[in-house]
């Protein structure tokens, strides 16, 4: 049985770097002479910077609220620590200190890697706080910054911004090198989507903590945090599309498709749900353009397709890449990436409704929404199909590599909770499980067992490559964490199923006179137990992280721990 | 047959056609919100906010209480008899931005005005166990002790109008005078307020007239959750077809 009908030339272009030596994904020193580092775009860049430090510093003197006050002088503070690095880069470059004839630009993507696994471990711990604080309520310890209500924006922004945003721009700059066979040409560019990046991130969270919240879910930032997210992402783009014309390749590879869908419209989302008047120039508060229905429904056209095109495009991007390289197969079927592609992002943008039925949204938009939804069941699973079918005539590695596992198992979450969405969008389902924890449950199945696991499975790929190391520290811990975290979702998802259906069922149970049997504080009492699993599953999660990091930081330190399991040989691995 | 080559060869025309693909769902579902008639009831009683309930919301916004309780009564039985008439587009009009929640850790607060009294509010918000042993909610002992903050309110009502919430000019010229006179129904500014926020609760909401508090404002606010809309005169069947 031979794949290879199905080919088409930009299965070639897998075929060629699939197939290539383990060297072709590095990057090397090339002969010859590099480039001269010119000074027009440090000029450029240093301009810019001492532009923003006066904003920042203009921001912090005319402040109206204390959070703007602080968030000015943290932009002073990061302009002027941008022009301390952009001073030391200049002088680096220009005594030769920096290596600059490299086949590919790595640098910010190494500092992805290892701000990946720092916010990932963040966004864990503070997921696994509130959710003991649910099931202990003392812990909320009744200060401002303490309180859930502040720190469960910040658990879904750190996990899906912090931690799932820098996997996806390190793993999108990554692949668009290796797959176009081109160098990322836009280094400052690049750095400052980094670095950007990251100021966005901590002017969320610190902002979370001080009351400063639009209050729309995964849109919390309030419009100055909005403004600074747009302007980078417009780099993040065009650092993207730059390195995409500079290809070799004729052919754009299918994962680039999803990255540059996954930007595209992360962008048009962005900017349409945020859009709002401040009540100052120089204050934190906001209110939005829209309001009452139309608002919600732009909230949740952008809340669905944030899972649709950050959570889902952009981490398809990810299996697209890491999986035929890991099994050293390429991808399935070429015509099932094309209907696979045009028919998911089609799709996606019409569900948002389904997070609406039975509320004062019209009918016809509720429908339409579950329609939609329903219809998504296919190609979800036409992806996930191509993704498992890439391991045809690769099984065996299933046995030998972790890491493969790890990826592996994140397409089955995939295909499970894709097939969940639709059926919880179903109006008669939902009138259940809306408003419970089934849909916590279902978030994090998705969240927990895809993404966060092929973001994994890419980080463990990525750091032998990126630090030129023969191999990672140790495959029996990467196994170990994959059976710590496996075990940990498991518990998750099972506690939220039963206490979001309990929940739901006791809301609208009766009694044999026709009255509700439950008063609303006896079905909270009765999600303690869960509450409490749910805890434990996420405390096991966040060891699984934990063991992740250590075994990326020894990888980086060039250690290699001594196991049977390391070697290819023919005798089962002792750890599997 | 049409060749994918075209598009996978030029990443300037996947990039439009990706803008294409995706602007579509989205401009047949929300575009048409705005231009139906139908899509928001006609209702009376509505009304914008009152400054005092309006700095009441966003302390309530600013704590996150929107991740735990919905503003949203479904039209399903259990969940109207629970809390009353299923909430009505027309109810969050006002709403920049809405704020009918997505989950119900505690319960629908959309009509959460006028069930409690004020003392029960005051001592349940700054220890909910005090009141409700079974209760996972967090303490807000801290509003009450925090002035609550309103220099600038009057910006506040007019950055609602630039986005199209029906305040006057007499309203936002008036804003301080009519939030500091809301909780003290012997002053003269108070039948000022009534008339212009009908059924405004003008009392001191927290018990401590000492201070014009964070939690006077928040307790303005929920006990005026859903009391607008009269719904013995409300026709669900009238020209409201949806």
């Amino acid at each position: 049985m031979s794949f290879r009908y199905l080919l088409k030339p930009s299965d070639r272009v897998a075929c060629a770097w699939i197939a290539a030596s383990k060297d072709s994904e590095r990057e090397l020193s090339m002969s010859g002479k590099a480039n001269e580092a010119g000074m027009g775009a440090p000029i450029v860049v240093g301009a810019c910077l001492a532009f923003g430090a006066i904003l920042g510093l203009g921001m912090a003197s005319k402040a109206v609220d204390s959070g703007i006050y602080f968030h000015g002088l943290l932009f002073f503070v990061a302009c002027l620590a941008g022009g301390v690095a952009l001073i030391g880069k200049v002088s680096r470059d220009r005594s030769g200190a920096n290596d600059r004839n490299t086949r590919y630009n790595d640098g910010v993507i190494r500092a992805g890697v290892i701000a990946s696994t720092f916010w990932g471990i963040i966004g864990f711990l503070v997921g696994l706080t509130i959710a003991l604080q649910l099931a202990f309520p003392e812990l909320n310890f009744d200060t401002p910054w303490t309180n859930f209500g502040r720190l469960r924006p910040l658990h879904t922004s750190a996990v899906i911004f912090a931690f799932g945003g820098n996997v996806l721009i390190a793993t999108s700059f990554f692949v668009v090198q290796r797959t176009c066979q081109a160098k990322m040409e836009a280094e400052y560019g690049a750095w400052f989507v980094f670095w950007g990046y990251q100021l966005f991130i901590v002017f969320a969270a610190t902002g979370y903590v001080l009351g400063i919240t639009q209050s729309k879910e995964y849109a919390e930032p309030e419009w100055y945090v909005d403004i600074w997210l747009t302007i980078v992402w417009v780099a993040y783009l065009l650092v993207f599309l730059d390195t995409l014309r500079r290809r070799k390749e004729p052919h754009i590879y299918v994962a680039n498709w999803f990255y540059l869908a996954f930007i595209v419209t992360v962008a048009m989302l962005h900017i349409v749900n945020n859009l709002a008047v401040p009540v100052s120039m120089f204050g934190s508060k906001s209110y939005t353009l829209l309001s009452g229905v139309q608002d919600a429904l732009t909230q949740w056209w952008y809340g669905h397709n944030a899972v649709g095109f950050f959570l889902t495009a952009g981490f398809l991007g990810i299996m697209y890449y890491f999986v035929p390289k890991r099994a050293e197969r390429p991808v399935y079927s070429y015509r099932l990436s094309i209907i696979h592609f045009w028919s998911l992002i089609f799709l996606y943008i019409w569900a948002g409704p389904h997070h609406l039925h039975y509320t004062a949204l019209p009918d016809w938009a509720q429908t339409l929404g579950m329609t939609f939804s329903i219809m998504l069941w296919m190609p979800s699973w036409g992806g996930m199909i191509n993704g498992l079918m890439t391991l045809s005539g690769a099984w065996d590695k299933l046995r030998t590599d972790p890491v493969l596992r790890m990826l592996v198992v994140s397409i089955a979450f995939y295909g499970m909770s894709t097939f969940e969405g639709p059926l919880m969008a179903i109006k008669a389902v939902n009138a259940l499980s809306h408003y419970t924890d089934w849909t916590i449950g279902h978030v994090h199945s998705g969240a927990l067992g895809w993404v966060a696991f092929v973001s994994f499975g890419a980080l463990y790929h990525l750091t032998p490559v990126l630090w030129k190391r023969d191999r990672l520290y140790s495959l029996a811990l990467v196994n170990v964490h994959f059976w710590i975290a496996t075990i940990g979702i498991v518990l998750y998802i099972t506690a939220m199923w039963v206490s979001g259906i309990l929940q739901g069922l006791m809301w609208r149970a009766y009694d044999n006179l026709g009255f509700l049997e439950y008063s609303f504080v006896e079905t909270v009492e009765a999600m303690h137990p869960f509450y409490v699993i749910r805890a434990l599953g996420g405390g096991m999660f966040v060891i699984g992280a934990l063991i992740m990091a250590y075994n990326l930081i020894r990888t980086i330190r060039g250690d290699v721990r001594d196991e049977p399991s390391q070697v290819p040989a023919a005798v089962p691995a002792a750890s599997s | 047959m049409i060749s994918h080559d075209k598009i996978e060869k030029n990443s300037m025309l996947l990039l439009v056609l990706v803008l294409i693909t995706v602007s579509i769902g989205g401009l047949v579902e929300i575009a048409p919100l705005f231009y139906l008639k139908s899509t928001i009831e006609t209702v009376r009683g509505m009304r914008p906010y009152s400054p005092l309930e309006l700095a009441g919301r966003q302390i309530y916004i600013r704590e996150g209480c929107y991740n735990c309780h919905s503003q949203m009564i479904r039209s399903l039985r259990d969940e109207v008899e629970r809390y009353g008439h299923y909430s009505l587009a027309a109810e969050s009009m006002y709403d920049h931005p809405f704020q009918w929640g997505s989950k119900r850790t505690g319960p629908d607060l959309a009509r959460v005005g006028g069930r409690y009294s004020d003392e029960w509010h005051t001592d349940h918000l700054k220890a909910p166990r005090s009141i409700v042993p079974e209760s996972i909610m967090p303490g807000y002992p801290f509003l009450a002790k925090t002035p609550l903050e309103y220099d600038d309110i009057a910006a506040h009502l007019e950055t609602n109008r630039m986005v199209g919430v029906p305040y006057d000019d007499v309203m936002i010229k008036n804003a301080r005078i009519d939030l500091e006179a809301q909780v003290d129904p012997d002053s003269d500014g108070a039948e000022a307020v009534l008339q212009r926020y009908p059924k405004a609760q003008i009392r001191d909401f927290d018990g401590d007239a000492k201070i014009l508090s964070e939690m006077d404002a928040l307790i303005a606010y929920l006990q005026m959750l859903g009391t607008l809309v009269d719904f013995d005169v409300y026709k669900a069947d009238g020209d409201n077809l949806r």
